[in-house]
Order: structure tokens, then sequence, then C-alpha cells
């Protein structure tokens, strides 16, 4: 087994065609993805939203509108990256591996956009369910993003697809993610946001993965080809950032959410360039999530986990307990 | 291969980790990065340290530490020298966030000091950095008392 990154093996998937030999991997990577993706399947009849029926009755008429509009956002973003993005990718993967990975990828996207109607089918009629798929397809900021990025789909650059996929799966799903995940801080829509859950998850595996393979792609570049990608990268984050604040200015003005919005997209923005290998770009005094929502993401990224912080006199030794081989066997 | 590294961690071929420790530039020989592969030998740590380890989103917990890392703590001597752990991770994991170094803190008795995600941020860096040196201050005149 080597790690090395190698030559694109299909330029074309019709011209050439070989068998796919999984036990001969050229990159580790794509064993080990494929695995922690295939055990991570989910799909959205296995989550009772319809406990949430009475929940959402609580909702005012323009919180339920907001949701909606949300969540056919991200119906859009999950459909384009199901059937465009990660398909896309394919013909520049260095490795038969990584075209099955994909495979899986664009699949699960599919599941993601299919979620999303099934919640609204429990929770929402028709009328609604329609006149918020209008609004999505007439918000002038929403389509921007989703132009934006499928003029990079459609191109010949495959660096560039890969930026743009990540920074897809890992920034602009973002101001859709942050309002479940305020609903569930507040005990609202928690079955709703178990889905979501399921789906951040995945999307951190496609941005870590997609993000890896831009990396090791990047390997065999010119000094002045990466120099033009990084730069290509901040660039296009930033314009899709802009695109995002106004977006968001869109769907949360009108609930007095948009600063708290805008906090979550600077942090994910941040991850986002992480995945791409690139240092962070917004400073840590507008990365300060509420810790609210920070919480409903994951319980244990508060400042209670942070021994550092503590006072000194919360310091031990640490001492190591006996074990035995097979406790090491998780 | 022995080593005397205050800093010993584990990084996949992603490097988000390496990067990481990169960042703290610290003194050469400080810091040990674990075999990649399983088949390799691995470390023998030959004085106290702290282990940085990632975690990529298992489902549960389940496999989530590295089998690199498993084979190093086998090693009895290895494991007596941990003094605390660094977790890595995707908070976009949910409870899962940094498991891996939740299961090796309880699993060795020693502290999870902190956490960060992917490559981890300048802040990150810098509260690692000190909190790393001001941990092994106490740590050296707890010892000595």
């Amino acid at each position: 087994m080597t790690t090395s990154a190698e030559a694109p093996t299909s330029s074309s998937l019709l011209s050439h065609v070989e068998a796919i030999n999984w036990n001969r991997l050229q990159d580790e990577k794509d064993g080990e993805v494929w695995n922690r993706l295939v055990n991570n399947f989910w799909l959205p009849e296995k989550v009772p939203v319809s406990n949430d029926v009475q929940s959402w009755a609580t909702l005012t008429e323009e919180e339920k509108v907001l949701t909606m509009r949300v969540f056919t956002g991200l119906t859009l973003l999950d459909t384009i990256q199901g059937t465009v993005g990660a398909v896309a990718l394919i013909p520049h993967s260095l490795t038969q591996h990584e075209e099955a990975v994909l495979t899986n990828i664009a699949f699960m996207e599919s599941v993601h956009a299919k979620s999303y109607s099934s919640i609204f089918s429990t929770l929402c009629s028709t009328k609604e369910i329609d006149e918020a798929f209008r609004w999505s397809k007439e918000n002038p900021n929403l389509q921007r993003k989703a132009q934006i990025v499928m003029d990079y789909y459609h191109g010949g650059d495959g660096l560039k697809k890969r930026v743009a996929s990540t920074i897809l799966e890992s920034f602009l799903f973002y101001s859709g993610f942050y309002l479940p995940m305020h609903w569930s801080s507040r005990a609202k829509l928690t079955n709703t946001a178990d889905i979501i859950r399921l789906i951040i998850r995945d999307e951190a595996v496609h941005g870590y993965y997609i993000g890896y393979k831009y990396q090791r792609a990047l390997e065999q570049e010119t000094p002045e080809r990466r120099e033009e990608l990084k730069a290509y990268t901040y660039d296009l984050l930033f314009e899709l950032y802009e695109n995002e604040i106004q977006y968001t200015a869109d769907l949360y003005d009108g609930v007095g959410l948009t600063e708290d919005v805008k906090k979550f997209l600077h942090y994910n923005a941040n991850k986002a360039l992480m995945n791409l290998g690139y240092e962070a770009m917004f400073p840590s005094e507008v990365t300060n999530v509420n810790p609210a929502i920070l919480s409903a993401l994951s319980p244990n990224a508060d400042e209670n986990h942070d021994f550092f912080s503590g006072s000194g006199s919360s310091y031990v030794i640490g001492k190591a307990v006996e074990t035995e081989d097979d406790d090491w066997d998780f | 291969m022995r080593t005397a590294a205050q800093l010993i961690y584990f990084s996949s071929v992603s490097n988000n980790t390496h990067r990481f420790v990169e960042k703290l530039r610290l003194p050469q020989g400080q810091a040990a990065r674990l075999p990649l592969h399983t088949s390799d030998d691995t470390l023998e740590a030959t004085e106290p340290f702290v282990l940085i380890l990632p975690t990529y989103g298992a489902n549960g917990g389940k496999g989530s530490v590295p089998k690199q890392v498993i084979k190093f703590l086998n090693v009895e001597s290895n494991r007596k020298l941990l003094r605390g752990v660094i977790g890595a991770g995707n908070t976009n994991f949910h409870e899962s966030y940094c498991i891996a170094g939740d299961i090796v803190a309880a699993k060795c008795g020693v502290p999870h000091l902190y956490r960060f995600e992917l490559m981890g941020t300048t802040e990150d860096v810098s509260r690692v950095h000190k909190g790393l040196e001001e941990f092994w201050k106490q740590q050296s005149s707890l010892s000595a008392a």
C-alpha cells in the first residue's frame, strides 16, 4: 500500500474502465472514508419527526415561514451537490476508489435533499410547501449562490471544482443549519434537529474528504498554480460570503437573528478554509458563536471542557491505571 | 524508536493534527509523530508526555481511537508516562466531537486538557502553547512536593 497520489485514472468514464480492486488501495484515505460513510448511513424515515407536530404549532406564522424558507434553501444546495457537484468531481478523481466514494457522497446528498421533503410533509400543508419552494426560486441571493457554484461545476478545472464543493459542504449550508440548532436550543423541533445533525455530520466528512483530495491534487501543481488556486479560494469564499450576508439578512432580519447567524457563518468559513488546508480568515472576535448554538451542535464544545482555562487548583497529576491489551479492543 | 518528546501525536495522511503541532513551534525533539501504519514499530516514550489525537466522526464512539494510538498505548511503559490528552475533531460530529480523546483520558485516568477543530486556529495554538507550559510547571512542582 502506498499513500502517494497517482495520476488521474480516468479522464473519461466511457473510454476505459478497469474493475475496481479494493484490495489494492493507492490512498488509504479512500478506504477509511468509505467505511466511515457506510457506517454513518441513515434515512429520514428512522427519525420520528411527527413528534414535532405539537412543537411546530407553537411557532408564530413568521417563524414557520422562515423555517420553511430555510429548508427549501438547504434542499436546493443538497440537490445541486447530489446531482451535479459530487458527480462533476468524478472525472477528476485521483484514484478509482475516490470515484466510488464520490458516488456514495452524491447519493447521501440526495437523501439529505429528500429528508427536507419528509420534514415538510409531516409538518406543513401542501400549499405552504409550494409557497416556500416558490420563494426559493425567486430569492435572488439564494439563486445567486447556486449560480456561482454551478458555474464552477460546469467549468473544466478539477481543482476549482473541489474548492467550490468544499466551500459548499463546509460553509454555504450554515446560514440554514443555524435555525434548527436555534430551535433545538429552545427545546423546539428537536426531532427535526436530530435529522439536521445527521446531515451536518455527513457534510463534515464530505468537506474533509473533498478538501483532502484537493490538497493531494495540489501537490502535483507548480508553485505558480498553487498561488493562483490559493488566491482563487479566498476570492471565491469572499464573493460567496458577501452574498451569504445578504441572504442571511433576507431570512433573519425579521426575527432579529442576523448578527447571531453571521458569527456562525464566520466560524464555519474558517473551517471550510481549514478543510482545504488553508489558515482561518476570520479572527476570534467575530467567530464567537452563541454558546447555545454551539452546544446544540456539540454538547462538549464549551469552555467547561477546556482544562487549560480552568483555575490552577484543578490541576492534577495524571496517574495511569493498569490496563490489559484487550481493554483497548474498542 | 525511543523518544523523550513531551508531546506525542497521531496524524493521518490528512496532516491536520500535524499542521497544528507544527504551528506550536516546539524545540527540536519536543514533538514526536506516531507511525502512520500499524505495521510499523510504535514509539517508546522515555519521559512524561501529553498525547494529541484526532477523532474523525465515528458513530457513537466505537472505533474512534486510531489503531496506531491503541498500539502505542498497549505498551505499558508508554501508558505509565501519559499525563494528559488533547483532542482534535469537528463539532459537526455532535457528541462524538473529540471522543477519542475522552475515551483515552477516561481509560488512562488523565485529564482531557483541550479540544480544537481540524488544524486549529491561531487562538487554539496560543492557548495550547501557554496551557502546556503551565501544565508541565504544575506537574514538576507537584511531583517534587
